[in-house]
């Protein structure tokens, strides 16, 4: 690991040339508001944004992706998508997300797909220069991060601080001219990672994350989960911009020849209604209570119980700007619970 | 196969097979007999497959053969939607193609040995169940009394029928069956099936009990059970649920924290108790 400065102006000309080289997508302005885009001028990369629209999973599990292609009454061949891209400007919130996936899509069942963009992917970090709206990263312990990434950024104002975490980010470095980090960069880096840690907190958690997993544990008949999903739409936009949701419907799609055709999977989400119907009409979780309780379930403890514990919100807040009737926070429903039940 | 992340298999990937025997046994269902065309294929009863029907989806089907049968994979398909009724259009000779042998395969085939054994059916529930019943009777010896109870809604609705005369005329199996509603040809019991649990009470006496039916059913049946005081470590279930990945990815199947296509779809109903989505 090396850590190195380099100025704003030297980035510029790193990133323009990385454009040349490879296929880079990069954080940029949509209107008042941000989002990844393919990236094709250093001009248009906005690391000072807040929060964007996206979670960049969608370079990892696409909206909608081909799986494979087959011929009717023939076999099937395996679609594996294979273009390498940087990925430029991911907060430390969402490189955890990343890391989550990364472990779910590589256990037990390994899938390629997943893992063969992962693979192509380097992945330039940088920390938060501007809190959005409803960012709660401090309260998840994700605000900062010290691992996942290829290359780390740290705006340090005339210039950004670049840790080098692995060899794709040395390989990544190699056009940049960039100076070994001096103890003075080193020390406003240390400081904006302390401020960040604090400071990334619009919707505090009233406890430590990792006692989530008990506290639902005494909550699945409380009222709340009613309370709170009788206004939901079952829209499933919590689902759809959240950076660790992940599950998925695989669907057949024939092409005009009527003999070929390929078999693709689509982004699906637990709110929404109908997730869990079966043919012939029985629904597994019919109730809007029971899909919006399963949510937050799996956030706080069915998936950590996969992933070692880690609780699998981080605190980026999109789905609190998301939902409409405004009940997707998970930190209002936790709170409370911690208001009735207590941390005992 | 993919370098840089060493994994070798896509697990949504399917195989090929072909249809061996097709036959359609009532309205409803039907039977379809397949090999792979690799002629690999290793499983132990309970465990289920993704069948393909390329272009239309793929649907989770039980295996309803016993590994001891070599003549081929079998299974008995109820036409309800898209894939289902594709597969009701199969011919011998045709192509399908099959993720699998998916699930866990929970049927306590060794531990039942020595000791009494009870299927209790609802519907089509035969059908996840018969690759355990036909493996216990094709190593009768091992096991003690062997009791299969069946309801039906309708005279109508009853397939297999030869298999179920065969297992009605064997001595060494007590075979009972019911139907919801008669008619006119009907002449057996009228009754939900657990009206023919009473009938085994000295079967039921240290035995392992499995269950599959309808969802609606569980709760009756384990209710009377309970009356005759079986463990919950002696109840096995085979739970449906919505499935899509069938290897514990897409989220469609699970049961709070489980999933079913990975954990079961066959479970002791002591691991449900802490479930209160599962019944
Ligand atoms: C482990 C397991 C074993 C099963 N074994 C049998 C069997 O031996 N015989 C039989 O007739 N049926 C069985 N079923 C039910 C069967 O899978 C559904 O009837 C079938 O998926 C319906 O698909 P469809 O395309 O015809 O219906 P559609 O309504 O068009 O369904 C679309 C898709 O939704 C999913 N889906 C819908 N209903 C179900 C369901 N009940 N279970 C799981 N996924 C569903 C499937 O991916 C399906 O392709 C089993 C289900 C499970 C979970
Ligand atoms: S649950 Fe909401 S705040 Fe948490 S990671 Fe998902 S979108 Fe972000
Ligand atoms: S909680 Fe909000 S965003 Fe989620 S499905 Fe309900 S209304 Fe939509
Ligand atoms: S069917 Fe996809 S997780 Fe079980």
């Amino acid at each position: 690991m090396t850590t190195k400065t380099i100025s704003k102006k030297a980035f510029k000309e790193f990133v323009n040339a990385i454009i040349a080289a490879e296929k880079v997508i990069g954080v940029q302005a949509k209107g008042e508001r941000f989002d990844f885009a393919e990236l094709t001028s250093a001009d248009d990369l906005r690391l000072d944004y807040d929060v964007t629209l996206q979670a960049p999973k969608k370079y990892f599990l696409p909206p909608c992706e081909t799986l494979m292609t087959f011929e009717v009454g023939g076999g099937y061949q395996s679609h594996i998508a294979d273009e390498p891209f940087v990925l430029l400007g991911v907060h430390p919130y969402d490189v955890v997300a990343i890391a989550q996936m990364d472990e779910l899509f590589s256990q037990n069942n390994a899938d390629v797909h997943y893992l063969k963009r992962r693979a192509n992917a380097t992945i330039v970090a940088v920390d938060v220069v501007t809190a959005s709206k409803n960012v709660f990263a401090s309260s998840m312990k994700t605000a900062t991060t010290r691992t996942g990434f290829d290359i780390l950024l740290t705006d340090i104002g005339n210039a950004y601080v670049m840790e080098i975490a692995t060899e794709k980010g040395r390989k990544l470095a190699a056009q940049a001219t960039a100076t070994v980090a001096s103890a003075d960069d080193l020390a406003k880096r240390e400081s904006i990672w302390k401020a960040n840690e604090k400071g990334l907190n619009k919707h505090p958690l009233e406890v430590n994350p990792e006692y989530l997993g008990k506290l639902l544990d005494k909550a699945y008949d409380h009222p709340v989960w009613e309370e709170k999903a009788a206004t939901c739409f079952s829209c499933g936009s919590c689902n759809l911009v959240c950076p660790t949701c992940y599950c998925f419907n695989v669907q057949d799609d024939v092409n005009w020849d009527l003999k070929t055709g390929q078999r693709g999977r689509a982004w699906d989400g637990c709110l929404l209604d109908g997730f869990a119907k079966v043919a012939g009409g029985h629904d597994f979780r019919k109730k809007r209570a029971d899909r919006f309780r399963h949510r937050l379930y799996r956030k706080a403890k069915y998936v950590p119980a996969k992933i070692d514990g880690q609780i699998a919100c981080v605190g980026c807040g999109r789905c609190v700007g998301a939902c409409l009737p405004d009940i997707a926070n998970p930190v209002s429903v936790y709170n409370r619970l911690v208001d009735d039940l207590g941390i005992g | 196969m993919c370098e840089c992340c060493s994994v070798e298999k896509d697990i949504y990937l399917p195989q090929t097979a072909t249809v061996q025997e097709a036959r359609i046994l009532n309205a409803t269902e039907i039977f379809v007999r397949f090999g792979m065309d690799d002629g690999n294929f290793d499983y132990v009863p309970g465990q289920f497959v993704e069948v393909s029907i390329a272009g239309i989806g793929e649907a989770p089907l039980t295996i309803a053969s016993s590994p001891t049968f070599t003549g081929g994979i079998d299974m008995v398909v109820r036409r309800i939607g898209n894939v289902t009724n594709a597969i009701h259009k199969l011919r011998p000779g045709d192509k399908i193609g099959i993720r699998g042998p998916l699930g866990n395969g929970m049927y306590p085939v060794a531990e039942a040995r020595g000791r009494n054994v009870v299927f209790i059916c609802g519907g089509i529930g035969l059908v996840p169940q018969r690759s355990f019943i036909n493996y216990v009777l094709d190593n009768r010896d091992d096991y003690g009394d062997v009791a299969i109870l069946l309801g039906t809604k309708d005279p109508s609705q009853r397939f297999l029928t030869e298999e179920l005369e065969a297992w009605a005329r064997r001595k060494d199996v007590i075979f009972i069956e019911t139907v919801d509603k008669g008619d006119a040809s009907w002449k057996g019991k009228v009754g939900v099936v657990t009206t023919l649990i009473s009938e085994i009470k000295d079967t039921l006496a240290g035995a392992v009990v499995s269950v599959c039916g309808p969802p609606i059913m569980y709760k009756f049946v384990l209710m009377s059970l309970a009356e005759y005081n079986i463990p919950a470590d002696d109840i096995y279930l085979n739970l449906e649920r919505k499935m899509k990945c069938g290897v514990g990815k897409c989220g469609h199947c699970q049961i709070n924290n489980v999933y079913v296509c990975v954990d079961g779809p066959v479970f002791k109903y002591s691991d449900l108790a802490t479930l209160p989505e599962a019944i």
